[in-house]
C-alpha cells in the first residue's frame, strides 16, 4: 500500500474506532463462547488460505458463511466476535494496517448484520423445523446487509487508497457483481451451519468446510489458469513481432490502449477482457505477409499492397478457433475499416463497423504515430492526439477519439522508448508503417 | 515385447466401444427393473420425491464439462445422492425405496438431459450410466438401513455410514468413467484411474459433503433445505465452468497461435498440429499421466515457434534437413520464446532440448549436460524429435507404404538419435491408425 494519504488514515481510523466502540458495549451476557471458538476458527482458516485475485491488494475468501452462522446461533455481539477473529489469520502478505483494517471490517459487517436479523423477526439459538420457512427471509437480509457492508467498506479503501495513474490499475473491482453474488451464495451456507448445530454439533463447520475450500480452489485455479494465459498471449505476440525491431511492443500498447478506450465508454468488464486480447493479437496475420513487402522501401506494387490488406484476413484465419467471444474476432478482422468506407479488407462504413474495430484502430494509429520508425522518429503525445483528431469522422469514430483522448490526459501514456540498434549487426526493419494514418502506403500508381 | 505387457494391462472387455454399449446395457436393465417395481408399490412420498426430481433435473440441465473432455453434473449427483440418504424430511420418516430412488434419478436426469439434446449437444451416455449407477450403489445399500431406528436416531452413525457411502458412490462413478477412457484414449487403465482421481476428487469432494449436509439439513428445514443448498452449489458450479473454460480457451489459443508458422510459410500447413497429435499418441502409449501429457501437447505445438525469429523459411519447413547447429539454434530461439511465457517452464526445457540426441555419442551440448547433469534429454523432447521427423518424412500422406518406410528409418537411427521405447511406441501407434484407415 505504500505511504497512505491522510485521507485514507482518517477513514481506516474511523472505521476501527466505531468497530470496537460498538463490540465493547456488550451486552456480553448468555454467550456460548465455545460456539465463538469454533466458528471463529473457521473465519481464521479460511482468512488464512484467501485467494489472491488479479490485483495483488484484493483477496478472496469465502468466510461468511460462518460469520452469518454465528449472527443467528450467537447474536449480534457474537458474530462480531466470530468477525474479530480475522486478527488470527497466519497468513503472509497483509501489513499491520491492512489486517486491523480487514478485522474491523468484517467484525462491523457481521454486527450489522446479526442486527438485521433480529429486526427482521430472526430469533437467536439454532433454529428449528417450525422456524422454516419464516427465517430464510430474515437470513437472506441479514447476509445482503453483511456483503453490501463489506464491499461498501473495501470500495472506499481502494478509492482512497489507489494511485490517480493505473493505466493498468485494478478495474472498478470493488463493486464487481459477480463477486457480489458468489458471496450471497455461499453465504447461504450460514444458514445451514445454523440449521444443523442443534444436529451435527462441531461436525457442521467440518462439512460445510470442505465445498467451500473447493470452491476457493476451483477460483484459485481459475485465477491462475488466467495469468499464465495471458503471459503465454503476450509471449506469443511478441515472438511474431520478432520481425521487426521498431514494432515491439505495439500489440501490447494497441491492446492497453483499446483497454483504456473501453473502460472509458463503460464496457462492461467481459468485454473489457475480449478487446483486451483483441488488442494484442490483432496483427498476427502480418506474419502471412512475406518479409520483403513489409521491408521493401520504395512503392508497393499492387499485388504487394494486396498482400498487405489481406493481413487483417489472416489474423482472422489464425484466431477463429479460439472460443472468443465473436467480437473480438470482428475486431481483429475489420481493424482496418474507416469511417468513410475507405478501408480495408471490406471497405464498411460508420455504424457497419464492428465496436471493438473502431476501439482498435483509434488504438493502433495512435501507438504506430507515438512509436519511432526506421525512418522517422516518434511523435509527441500532443501532436497524435491531434491527428487523431483531424482524422476523427473520416478514419476514426470520433466518440472513441474523444473518449481516448480523456483517458489519457487523466492517466497519461507510456510511449515506448526509442530502440537501440545492435551494432555491427545487420537488422530487419520495416520501412513503411500500414498502421500509421499520417503516411499512407506508397503504392505505384497503374494509371 | 513391451508390446506384450502393455497389452496384458487392458482388461478383457476394454475392446472397441463395448465398455460403454455394457454399461449403459446394466444401467438400463437396471432402470427397467426399478420403473416396474416402483410402479407396481406406487411412488411414496411424491411431494419429496418430486423435489428431488427438479433438484437433479436441473443439475442435469446445468452440466458442466470439466479439463480432458469430461463431463460432470455436481448439483444432479448431489442431489441424487441425497435422496438416496435420506433419513427424514422434517419429522417424517422417509420411506422411499432404491428402486424409486433410481427411478426418480434418471427420470430426473432425461428431463434434464433433454433441453441439451434438443439443441444438438447430446450427452455423453456412458457417463450418465456411470453416474446412475453410482447413486443406484449407495440407494440399494442404504434404504434398508434408513428404516433402522438405531441408525436413523444417532446422528454419528448415520453420518459415519453416509460418509463413507459417500465415498465409495464416488470411487464407483471414477472407476467406471476410467474404464470407459482408457478403453476410449487406449490408454492403460492404471494411469487413467490416477488421472481421473486427481480431476475428479476435488469435485467429488464437495458433491459428497453437499450431499450428505442435504441429507441432514432436510431434517430440520425439511425440503427448504434443496432450495437453500442451490445457491452455494450454483456459485461452486460457476466457479468450475470458469476454471475449465479458460483452461480449454488457453489450449485453443496455442493451437491457433501454433498456426501462425504455418501462415508465414515456415512449416507446412497441420504440421504442429499433425506433431502434436501424434506425440500425444505415444505419450499416452508410454503411459504418461494426464498433466505431463498437457505440457508435451503444448511443447509439440510450440516446437517450430523459433522458426518465426529465422527471416526466411527454411523451403518445406523441413527441420529435419538443415543441419543439426542450425537446428539446436531454432529450438534454442523457440525455447527462449515460450520462456518469456514465464508460466511454461518444463515446456520450453522440452522444446529447447528437442534436438539432442536420445544417447550422446559425438555431439555434446556441453552447458546443459554440466547444468543439468542429466544424461540426456527429457522424455518429451524425445517424442517429439521421434515424431516430428516422421512427419517430416511422411506429411500430411495416408499412404502405409510410406509410414512404414518412414518408420524403418527412424529404427535405424535408434543407437542415437532416437530412443527406441519411443520409436517402438510410434511404431504402434502408426500401426494401429494404418488398421482405422484400412
Amino acid at each position: 500500500m505504500g505511504k497512505l494519504s491522510w485521507g485514507a488514515r482518517s477513514y481506516i481510523c474511523t472505521v476501527v474506532i466505531v468497530t470496537v466502540v460498538i463490540v465493547a458495549r456488550g451486552p456480553f451476557g448468555g454467550i456460548a463462547w465455545a460456539d465463538v471458538a469454533v466458528l471463529g476458527a473457521v473465519v481464521a482458516i479460511f482468512e488464512s488460505t484467501a485467494t489472491v485475485l488479479r490485483t495483488k491488494e484484493l483477496t478472496w475468501s469465502p468466510g461468511s458463511a460462518a460469520a452469518l452462522a454465528a449472527a443467528v446461533l450467537i447474536g449480534p455481539i457474537g458474530a462480531a466476535l466470530v468477525g474479530a477473529c480475522t486478527l488470527l489469520t497466519v497468513r503472509r502478505g497483509p501489513s499491520a494496517v491492512q489486517r486491523v483494517f480487514n478485522t474491523a471490517m468484517y467484525t462491523l459487517s457481521a454486527y450489522l448484520a446479526g442486527r438485521i436479523f433480529l429486526a427482521l423477526g430472526g430469533h437467536v439459538g439454532a433454529p428449528r423445523s417450525g422456524s422454516f420457512p419464516g427465517v430464510i427471509g430474515a437470513f437472506s437480509a441479514a447476509a445482503a446487509v453483511y456483503v453490501i457492508a463489506n464491499y461498501a467498506l473495501v470500495g472506499g479503501v481502494l478509492r482512497l487508497t489507489s494511485s490517480p495513474r493505473s493505466a493498468e490499475g485494478p478495474a472498478p473491482i470493488a463493486l464487481n457483481l459477480r463477486l457480489i453474488l458468489s458471496d450471497l451464495g455461499f453465504a447461504a451456507y450460514g444458514l445451514l451451519i445454523a440449521a444443523l448445530w442443534g444436529e451435527l454439533k462441531f461436525f457442521t463447520p467440518v462439512l460445510v468446510l470442505i465445498p467451500l475450500l473447493v470452491a476457493r480452489w476451483a477460483v484459485a485455479q481459475f485465477a491462475a489458469q488466467q495469468r499464465a494465459y495471458e503471459a503465454t498471449v503476450s509471449a506469443l505476440c511478441q515472438a511474431v513481432e520478432t520481425k521487426d525491431l521498431y514494432t515491439r511492443g505495439h500489440s501490447e500498447r494497441v491492446s492497453r490502449g483499446s483497454v483504456m478506450i473501453a473502460r472509458e465508454i463503460g464496457m462492461h468488464t467481459e468485454r473489457v477482457e475480449a478487446i483486451r486480447y483483441a488488442g494484442m493479437l490483432h496483427d498476427v496475420g502480418k506474419l502471412g505477409v512475406p518479409t520483403k513487402v513489409l521491408q521493401k522501401t520504395g512503392k508497393l506494387t499492387e499485388e504487394e499492397y494486396a498482400a498487405i490488406q489481406l493481413h487483417p484476413l489472416r489474423g482472422m484465419d489464425i484466431v477463429r478457433e479460439i472460443g472468443f467471444l465473436d467480437e473480438a474476432l470482428a475486431g481483429i478482422m475489420h481493424h482496418h475499416e474507416r469511417i468513410d468506407g475507405r478501408g480495408y479488407p471490406m471497405g464498411l462504413a460508420g455504424d457497419e463497423i464492428p465496436e471493438f474495430a473502431r476501439v482498435l484502430a483509434v488504438a493502433d494509429a495512435f501507438d504506430s504515430m507515438t512509436s519511432t520508425r526506421s525512418y522517422r522518429g516518434a511523435r509527441p503525445v500532443h501532436q497524435a492526439i491531434e491527428e487523431l483528431r483531424k482524422w476523427a469522422g473520416t478514419q476514426f469514430d470520433p466518440a472513441f477519439v474523444d473518449a481516448f483522448v480523456a483517458a489519457i490526459k487523466r492517466d497519461g501514456w507510456q510511449q515506448p522508448e526509442v530502440p537501440i540498434l545492435p551494432p555491427d549487426e545487420p537488422v530487419e526493419v520495416a520501412a513503411q508503417d500500414h498502421d500509421d494514418p499520417t503516411t499512407p502506403l506508397r503504392v505505384i500508381d497503374t494509371i | 515385447m513391451s508390446q506384450h505387457r502393455h497389452e496384458l494391462r487392458r482388461f478383457p472387455w476394454q475392446v472397441g466401444d463395448s465398455g460403454q454399449l455394457l454399461l449403459a446395457a446394466a444401467a438400463g436393465v437396471l432402470l427397467v427393473a426399478s420403473v416396474a417395481q416402483t410402479a407396481g408399490t406406487g411412488l411414496r412420498d411424491s411431494k419429496v420425491a418430486i423435489a428431488f426430481g427438479i433438484v437433479i433435473a436441473l443439475g442435469e440441465l446445468l452440466r458442466l464439462s470439466l479439463p480432458g473432455d469430461r463431463e460432470s453434473a455436481p448439483i444432479a449427483t448431489a442431489g441424487a445422492l441425497a435422496y438416496a440418504l435420506l433419513i427424514r424430511v422434517g419429522s417424517h420418516t422417509a420411506m422411499h425405496s432404491a428402486q424409486q430412488v433410481v427411478t426418480v434419478t434418471a427420470i430426473g436426469m432425461i428431463i434434464g438431459a433433454m433441453p441439451h439434446l434438443a439443441v444438438g449437444r447430446p450427452a455423453k451416455v456412458g457417463a450418465m450410466a456411470s453416474r446412475l449407477l453410482a447413486v443406484a450403489t449407495v440407494a440399494f445399500l442404504f434404504r434398508p438401513l434408513a428404516k433402522n431406528a438405531y441408525v436413523a436416531n444417532n446422528w454419528e452413525i448415520s453420518l459415519l455410514l453416509m460418509a463413507s457411502l459417500v465415498i465409495l458412490a464416488l470411487l464407483v462413478e471414477v472407476v467406471l468413467s476410467a474404464l470407459l477412457r482408457a478403453d476410449e484414449q487406449r490408454a492403460m487403465f492404471w494411469v487413467v484411474l490416477v488421472d481421473e482421481l486427481r480431476v475428479q476428487a476435488p469435485l467429488g469432494a464437495a458433491v459428497g459433503a453437499s450431499a450428505l449436509l442435504m441429507a441432514f439439513a432436510a431434517q430440520v428445514m425439511g425440503l427448504y433445505a434443496l432450495a437453500v443448498f442451490t445457491a452455494p452449489l450454483l456459485v461452486t458450479q460457476v466457479a468450475f465452468r470458469r476454471y475449465s473454460g479458460i483452461r480449454s480457451t488457453y489450449l485453443q489459443t496455442v493451437r491457433a497461435l501454433a498456426k501462425v508458422t504455418e501462415i508465414g510459410g515456415y512449416v507446412e500447413t497441420g504440421h504442429s498440429e499433425r506433431v502434436s497429435r501424434l506425440s500425444v499418441a505415444i505419450g499416452r502409449e508410454l503411459g504418461m499421466h494426464e498433466p505431463q501429457l498437457l505440457e508435451l501437447e503444448y511443447a509439440a505445438l510450440m516446437h517450430d515457434i523459433g522458426q518465426l525469429s529465422l527471416s526466411d523459411p527454411i523451403p518445406g519447413g523441413a527441420t529435419v534437413l538443415v543441419s543439426r547447429e542450425d537446428q539446436q539454434r531454432i529450438a534454442e530461439l523457440g525455447g527462449g520464446v515460450i520462456q518469456q511465457a514465464k508460466v511454461l517452464g518444463s515446456v520450453a526445457e522440452i522444446v529447447r532440448r528437442q534436438t539432442e540426441p536420445y544417447r550422446d555419442v559425438d555431439f555434446v551440448p556441453d552447458a546443459m549436460i554440466a547444468d543439468r547433469g542429466a544424461p540426456g534429454p527429457p522424455l518429451s523432447s524425445r517424442i517429439i524429435r521421434a515424431a516430428n521427423a516422421f512427419d517430416d518424412l511422411v506429411g500430411g500422406s495416408l499412404e502405409p507404404a510410406r509410414a512404414a518406410e518412414a518408420v524403418q528409418r527412424l529404427q535405424l537411427g535408434t543407437a542415437s538419435e532416437y530412443d527406441p521405447r519411443v520409436v517402438d511406441a510410434l511404431s504402434r501407434v502408426v500401426h494401429r491408425r494404418s488398421l482405422i484407415q484400412l
